[in-house]
């Protein structure tokens, strides 16, 4: 057991993909010999060698029309999307080519490829360079979409969606590469598809992905702490595939749902999981699911606008309260 | 416009060439088989049969028939949509080809691609892409395969000239030059860019060979209506590739004589053009070539029967053919076979 960062986590992901599988390779902006933008992929080049960890130019289709030759032919390709905005030059790949390969040919064409990005708030980069994309690309049937919220689950899932046969979205949040946690020696390989109850609790569910992950958990201990309120946390973790399992078992016992999102409101992925819970579960609610999530505006450049407009701990707090106790 | 200048890549002087007898007589009949598959297309989806669209290579088959002789098992074909003639010329069956324009079960994807997306892996063909410019990068991946495991495969990838014009031709390009990349860029330069003049809306004369120098690769021409021309500079491009010395672009010049998709009759061209280029049809310079260089009229006639028969059989049989059955719609999304996305 050693505590280590979020970033550093990527890099021990990486690895150790790389270690066991010959076929997995990687590409991106400035991942060889610099490192990474972020040094989340510090040592690989060294280590691997130059025919496995390449630079590329600024040429996000190249990268990821490449990653998906290599995938159709045989290679395990992780590519890097430096900043997760610019999937929007890229979308092509996205949404149109690795998704729909597999159907369009009637199973011919596989395309198992991981497409690694820096997602998310808090760097205070402005409109195109902080936004949370994973509603972009979990409304593309053929894609399965992670975000890990810790460095043990970065491991576990980055493994799980570089062992995937199907092309994976791997979302890291920017602001939690810094972060640390507990992570286990040794190999380990989680599950896509399974959320995790990061936080038991009996009064209410409260939903949430990445970055948000650590503040409702924060929030739910304030909630217990102050107001008596105790909220299970689940960590989705994955989007699709969507362990709607997990969701309705607790929501079932705890009759109330909050989800707390980074993406933008209009069709964020709690709303998918709201109309789930309102289809499926809607006698288990005792009161209405409440999102709690961005207002429905590009991002603020400032630190204090940026602060403004994210789902805070004091947020998650008194929406939970006043949806409790009124 | 061009022609003259490409004129200058002499045909063979007989059968003992580097070409030879087997080799000519495989491309005649694989000009044939696209013009009459293409044909029929053309006919069918007058009766309704053919859905959707259709992108047809009538007057481009020496493209397609020169580089597939020249190709090796294992080499990869992307294609765009107007891939047809690539399908069928990696020796995919017209029965297979028809049925999926025909949207029929025994397509080449039972339907679930369309003739946009002919795809058939066994074959090397790797997927029509028609999202202009998508496959080029993709083709680099396929390239980099083949480069990172040792194999001397070649990835090839078609696209037509309005292609040259889009940000996936030009990063593709570079990617695959400064990697040294073993795969070949074949421009079809069929002189429009759907409805418009290509020249209307480029910087430079030749779309594709005009900008090789910018990614340091040989500004290279060829006549694309003489499958001598395109099977000699395939030949060399795949040498290059084989050799670990990199890409190759290659313009070839050629003509649709048909419109750019079954809704356009193609009304923009002036008056004398599509005319003065079938006097330049390649299966027409073919067959004159195959009577130059002493095949008989009746082994030509076998072919062309042969050829015919097919195209007449696969009809009938697609006509046949059910539609696709409800049970395929929701298979296949994914790598189990099936398209959940939640349990």
């Amino acid at each position: 057991m050693a505590e280590i960062t979020y970033r550093d986590a990527v890099i021990r992901g990486i690895a150790q993909e790389m270690k066991r599988d010959n076929d997995v390779v990687f590409l991106g902006e400035d991942v060889a010999k610099a490192g990474g933008v972020f040094k989340a992929t510090v040592g690989l080049y060294e280590q691997f060698g130059p025919l496995r960890v390449r630079d590329t130019p600024i040429s996000e289709q190249a990268i990821l029309g490449a990653a998906m030759g290599a995938a159709m032919t045989g290679l395990k390709p992780i590519a890097e999307i430096m900043f997760s905005d610019f999937f929007a030059v890229c979308f092509d790949y996205i949404a149109n080519e690795f998704p729909k390969s597999r159907y369009m040919s009637n199973g011919q064409t596989k395309c198992p490829l991981v497409v690694r990005t820096g997602n998310g708030a808090g760097s205070r980069f402005g409109a195109q360079h902080s936004q949370s994309v994973e509603n972009w690309c979990m409304m593309i049937p053929g894609l399965k979409v992670v975000a890990p919220s810790s460095p043990v689950d970065v491991i576990g899932l980055l493994a799980a969606a570089v062992r995937d046969p199907d092309p994976v979205i791997f979302l890291e949040h920017k602001s939690l590469y810094p972060t640390k946690g507990e992570v286990p020696d040794g190999e380990i390989v989680d599950k896509l598809g399974t959320a995790k109850v990061v936080r038991p609790g009996r009064d209410a569910t409260i939903l949430a992905l990445a970055l948000m992950v650590p503040r409702a958990v924060e929030a739910a201990d304030r909630l217990k702490a102050e107001h008596g309120i105790d909220c299970e946390v689940i960590d989705v973790r994955s989007l699709v595939p969507l362990d709607t399992q997990t969701i309705l078992g607790s929501v079932a016992r705890t009759h109330r749902l909050f989800t707390v999102e980074e993406n933008p409101r209009l069709c964020g992925w709690g709303a998918e999981i709201v109309s789930i819970v309102a289809d499926e579960a809607f006698y288990d609610l005792d009161g209405p699911p409440v999102r709690i999530t961005t207002p429905h505006i590009p991002l603020p450049a400032a630190d204090v606008l940026e602060d403004m407009m994210l789902p805070t701990v004091e947020r998650i707090v008194d929406t939970v309260r006043r949806s409790l106790q009124g | 416009m061009a022609t003259a200048q490409v004129r200058a890549e002499a045909p063979g002087s007989g059968l003992n060439d580097d070409i030879g007898e087997a080799k000519r007589l495989a491309m005649y009949r694989s000009q044939l088989r696209i013009r009459e598959a293409e044909q029929r297309a053309y006919d069918l989806f007058l009766q309704n049969l053919v859905k959707g669209t259709s992108h047809l290579s009538l007057g481009q088959e020496a493209v397609a028939s020169g580089f597939a002789e020249a190709m090796q098992k294992g080499d990869l074909s992307f294609c765009t949509y107007r891939g047809h003639a690539h399908t069928l010329a990696r020796g995919v069956s017209v029965e297979k080809v028809l049925g999926e324009l025909m949207q029929r079960d025994n397509g080449l994807m039972r339907g679930k691609g369309g003739s946009m997306h002919l795809t058939s892996e066994e074959h090397g063909v790797m997927g029509s892409y028609a999202i202009i410019g998508a496959h080029l990068p993709i083709a680099c991946g396929a390239a980099w395969r083949a480069q990172y495991k040792g194999d001397k495969d070649v990835s090839v990838c078609f696209f037509g000239d309005g292609t040259t014009n889009i940000g996936a031709f030009h990063e593709a390009l570079n990617f695959a030059a400064i990697w040294k990349l073993p795969v070949v860029f074949v421009c079809e330069n069929n002189l429009y860019m759907e409805y418009t003049p290509i020249g209307d809306v480029t910087a430079v004369p030749h779309p594709a060979a005009d900008r090789a120098a910018s990614y340091g690769l040989e500004r290279i021409i060829i006549d694309g209506n003489d499958a001598d021309a395109v099977y000699r500079a395939a030949q060399k491009a795949f040498a290059k590739a084989r050799a670990g010395e990199g890409p190759s672009l290659i313009e070839a010049l050629t003509y649709r004589h048909s419109g750019h998709s079954r809704a356009d009759p193609a009304k923009y061209r002036p008056e004398g053009e599509l005319e003065k280029w079938k006097e330049r049809d390649p299966i027409k310079i073919y067959r004159e070539r195959l009577q130059q260089f002493g095949i008989s009229d009746k082994v030509i006639a076998e072919i062309d029967a042969s050829v015919r028969k097919e195209v007449d059989d696969a009809t009938e049989t697609c006509k046949a053919a059910p539609m696709p059955p409800a049970d395929i719609l929701t298979t296949d999304v994914y790598a189990d076979g099936g398209w959940a996305w939640r349990n």
